[in-house]
């Protein structure tokens, strides 16, 4: 070839490179157009009904619950970044604290002297507040510390679901007198007089019967957000902080008193834990823990034999890289009988963008659990500043769909506060570590105004995003979400506690082509409440599985029956309970579209 | 056996990548920097020959893979494959007299954060919470820069940089630390040994290139006050054309023949 053609033949190629170049920058706003593309708008109530099998109808103030969460006004040493220090504490969790059949609501607030409230299902549709008169409402006085969240617990077997209490300040314990009122109990609880807790779940975890208690703890004890005697209480790093609050572990002996045996059991750690929850992830009988951390890595603990617990969170591959987990969940999204497991991060576009993770487990029977992350592929990887979320059917399809919670700080909407807030947080931990190194907020917005998702789980290995379409739209700083069948109807209605904002309830209409059954399970040999009791249902050549939880998420506590959607089968092939006893119990044949209350066999 | 000194910048990164990554975790997974790599050399393999004729330059597209697996963190693969191509494809075609104009890996990494936000994010945590990490990546990365006689670009750019965090801190009102805070993160370490002292995109005279880290830092405080989260990367990639153009317009009109690919070439983030 001439030195010409030479030449104009890489002329030519350059002309085509430079096209292929424009075409590869505008890949990215092609691929933004299309995925937007595909997010659905708002729907009528008929015509959710018609495409998702559900639709939501916020209702909280039609069913008379008024409640705002209020924020904590803490040391004045923090008023620069007050918001974001101040920015949790809104909880909800359900019980049926007076054995009526109706689910209630407990919620708090956060604001030195402001109060809880415990709405009692009044069986006509309508919700009262009772707190007050049942001794649990003025729980946020000043010197005590204020109020993070709440689990639900028969702790002494009573028949009666007690209240544990977390704050930041005085833990409390509350033995429910026959659903007559509330008796504070703290004193037997072998927890330090004040900690720094924003997540609690019960589960016994030596099976003796006996409830115990997981308290998970976000600052360290000795700090006092109301009386600082300095700054550095912040995280000594964004990613690797070890500087947070150690977490506590009580065994109940029985007797209504609880020991502390965190250290014995090997929970050592100071990272700064925001949510917990328990499954049987290895499959070997015993509960097992895992701790999302924010600023670092998470954790997870397998039980062995109720004596000691293993952390094996690097190994397993789901605590390799550290994120900032603020919510944990289980359930069985793929109906294969197993425990995948959801933790929400930080996904700020631009900034910061961890994404949430659905670790799904990948190991054989018998091995060590192992999990592969496979939240990007079914499309629930990117939701916001996510907080709080729960599996639940919503649309009585057989399918566990997801509704998380999101957003930080609502401030000023066209001001943000990200531009400082990752100036610092690149840095190194002596500047990081203290909040006067903090620029100041100023009504600064730091992911504010993020709506929550609710991801429809299509049954193929996708989630669908139908927040709007199914009337989920919720732009206040969402926190914790907790699932109940409100009315005793079939469904799972959605409550969403919103810090300083208020409670918003999702009653749920579901198409009346689908089944359901529910069962509330009661323990004999186990404990009472039946916490840690796997449900495996078995229908139409699926099989899920589902358990009683003592709370997860973040901050919050489902009801405690099992809800299973059946799709359109008309029955199952059989249920076989295990109780934490370890007893099996298979019930072949059950009524659908039934709840179904079962005692442990004796 | 002599050492090939081209060598020397990719082993010092594949260290403190795999370094990093097997301490910390700091990123987002194998797949990614193998992405990332494997993009980067193939577009190298495939575009050098046939636009230049010239010998592909793979440790250089190793490099631009390998910066842009740790300098971009996404929970997505495609942006480090688009983001390895089209650093680059700059190469070949933002080009003048021969000479490209931007340090590919800057151009790369500032088109995928203009243009994928929704995808992509900045480096912007520390390695793990010690001052060693830190120190010992200043220590090696000085001693490397300096044997390739380019420390005087690093020096100039980081004592700027803390010269404008004085007039920032007055400026904002934030504190002083919180304006440093950002140069004590890797981030800051990787663009400031690695990334502006590349040879091949800035002007080869010593005080020259000592103006142009200066007045990147300089640009930097302006995007900085202005609340711009990537104003390093965007501060490199407005001033650093220009030098180069400036300098082109200068050597020109003296009519003096500069080389333009030294030694150093071999040690930047290219």
């Amino acid at each position: 070839m001439t030195g010409d053609a030479t030449a104009t033949r890489r002329r030519v190629l350059r002309v085509v490179a430079a096209l292929v170049f424009l075409a590869l920058l505008a890949t990215p706003l092609a691929i933004r157009h299309f995925s937007s593309a595909s997010e659905e708008g708002a729907l009528s109530t008929a015509a959710a009904l018609e495409r998702h099998g559900f639709a939501f109808e916020e209702v909280s103030r039609a069913v008379g619950i008024r409640f705002s969460h209020e924020p904590p006004l803490l040391d004045s040493k923090l008023e620069p970044i007050m918001p974001a220090v101040a920015a949790y504490g809104a909880a909800v969790s359900v019980t049926d604290f007076d054995r009526d059949g109706w689910q209630d609501l407990y919620v708090t607030s956060s604001a030195m002297g402001g109060r809880n409230a415990l709405y009692r299902n009044g069986s006509d549709g309508t919700f009262q507040d009772v707190a007050a008169r049942m001794g649990v409402a003025d729980l946020n006085r000043e010197g005590t510390g204020v109020s993070m969240g709440a689990v639900w617990g028969d702790y002494d077997n009573d028949g009666y679901e007690d209240l544990f209490l977390y704050k930041w300040g005085q833990p409390a314990l509350f033995h429910n007198d026959s659903g007559r009122g509330f008796a504070r109990v703290t004193e037997g609880i072998a927890l330090p007089a004040w900690i720094n807790a924003n997540t609690a779940v019960w589960f016994d975890f030596d099976q003796d019967g006996w409830l115990d208690l997981f308290v998970g703890c976000f600052y360290p004890a000795d700090v006092d957000l109301w009386n600082l005697p300095h700054t550095r209480i912040m995280p000594e790093s964004f990613e690797y902080a070890q500087n947070g609050g150690r977490n506590y572990l009580l065994r109940n002996r029985g007797d209504g008193s609880f020991e502390e045996v965190a250290d014995a059991a090997g929970l050592t750690t100071r990272r700064w834990t925001l949510a917990a929850a328990t499954a049987d992830v290895d499959g070997d009988g015993d509960p097992d823990l895992f701790v999302a951390n924010d600023y670092g890595i998470n954790e997870l603990y397998l039980n062995e034999g109720g004596q000691r617990f293993r952390e094996v969170g690097r190994a397993a591959n789901l605590a390799r890289t550290p994120k900032s987990g603020m919510n944990a969940s289980f359930g069985d999204v793929f109906n294969r009988g197993e425990w995948t497991l959801y933790v929400s991060n930080i996904s700020e576009p631009g900034v910061l963008i961890h994404g949430n993770d659905l670790w799904v487990p990948t190991q054989d029977p018998g091995d060590e659990p192992s999990y592969r992350n496979l939240a990007g592929a079914m499309g629930v990887e990117l939701a916001g500043f996510a907080f709080g979320a729960q599996f639940g059917d919503l649309n009585n399809d057989g399918w566990l769909d997801l509704f998380v919670t999101n957003g930080y700080v609502s401030g000023e909407r066209r001001e943000s506060y990200w531009y400082d807030y990752s100036m610092v947080a690149g840095g190194h931990r002596d500047i990081i570590a203290d909040a006067s190194h903090w620029p100041a907020m100023r009504g600064r917005s730091l992911s504010g105004y993020q709506e929550d998702r609710v991801w429809l789980n299509d049954g193929a290995g996708r989630f669908r995003d139908v927040t709007r379409a199914i009337g989920a739209v919720n732009a206040n700083d969402g926190r914790s979400v907790a699932f109940a069948d409100l009315w005793n109807r079939g469904v799972l209605d959605a409550v969403v506690a919103n810090q300083r904002g208020p409670l918003l309830v999702y009653k749920n209409t579901v198409t009346p082509n689908h089944g359901w059954l529910a069962f509330a399970l009661q323990g004999t040999r186990s404990n009472r409440s039946a916490i840690g009791a796997e449900i495996r249902l078995y229908w139409n050549g699926l099989e899920q599985v589902q358990q009683i939880e003592g709370g997860n998420g973040f901050a919050a506590q489902n009801q405690r029956r099992a809800h299973f959607g059946l799709g359109k089968a008309s029955e199952v092939d059989s249920v076989v309970i295990r109780w934490p006893s370890g007893v099996e119990q298979v019930i072949p044949m059950l009524a659908t579209n039934t709840l179904h209350t079962i005692m442990e066999p004796q | 056996m002599k050492f090939d000194r081209r060598l020397t910048a990719p082993l010092l990164i594949t260290l403190i990548l795999l370094g990093a990554h097997w301490s910390f975790g700091v990123l987002r997974g194998y797949e990614a920097i193998l992405l990332a790599v494997a993009a980067t050399i193939a577009t190298e393999l495939s575009l050098r020959r046939l636009l230049t004729g010239q010998t592909p330059q793979i440790a250089s597209a190793y490099i631009s893979g390998i910066s842009i697996s740790i300098l971009v963190r996404s929970p997505l693969l495609w942006p480090y494959a688009l983001g390895g191509v089209i650093s680059i494809m700059s190469k070949y075609v933002l080009r003048t007299k021969r000479r490209h104009l931007w340090n590919p890996t800057n151009f790369g990494i500032c088109a995928l954060l203009f243009l994928a936000p929704f995808a992509v994010a900045p480096l912007s945590v520390q390695w793990g919470n010690d001052l060693w990490p830190m120190l010992v990546i200043w220590a090696v990365g000085l001693f490397t820069i300096w044997r390739a006689k380019r420390a005087h670009i690093t020096l100039a750019y980081v004592a700027s940089f803390f010269a404008f965090a004085i007039v920032r801190s007055l400026i904002t009102g934030s504190s002083y630390a919180a304006e440093v805070a950002p140069i004590t993160g890797p981030m800051y370490q990787l663009f400031a040994l690695f990334m502006i002292t590349d040879p091949k995109t800035t002007v080869s005279s010593t005080w020259g290139a000592v103006v142009v880290a200066c007045f990147v830092a300089f640009v930097e405080m302006f995007l900085r006050l202005a609340e711009v989260i990537y104003a390093p990367f965007y501060a490199l990639f407005l001033v650093g054309p220009v030098a180069l153009l400036v300098e082109m317009w200068w050597t020109a009109r003296r009519q003096v023949v500069q080389p333009t690919a030294p030694v150093a070439s071999s040690i930047a983030l290219d």
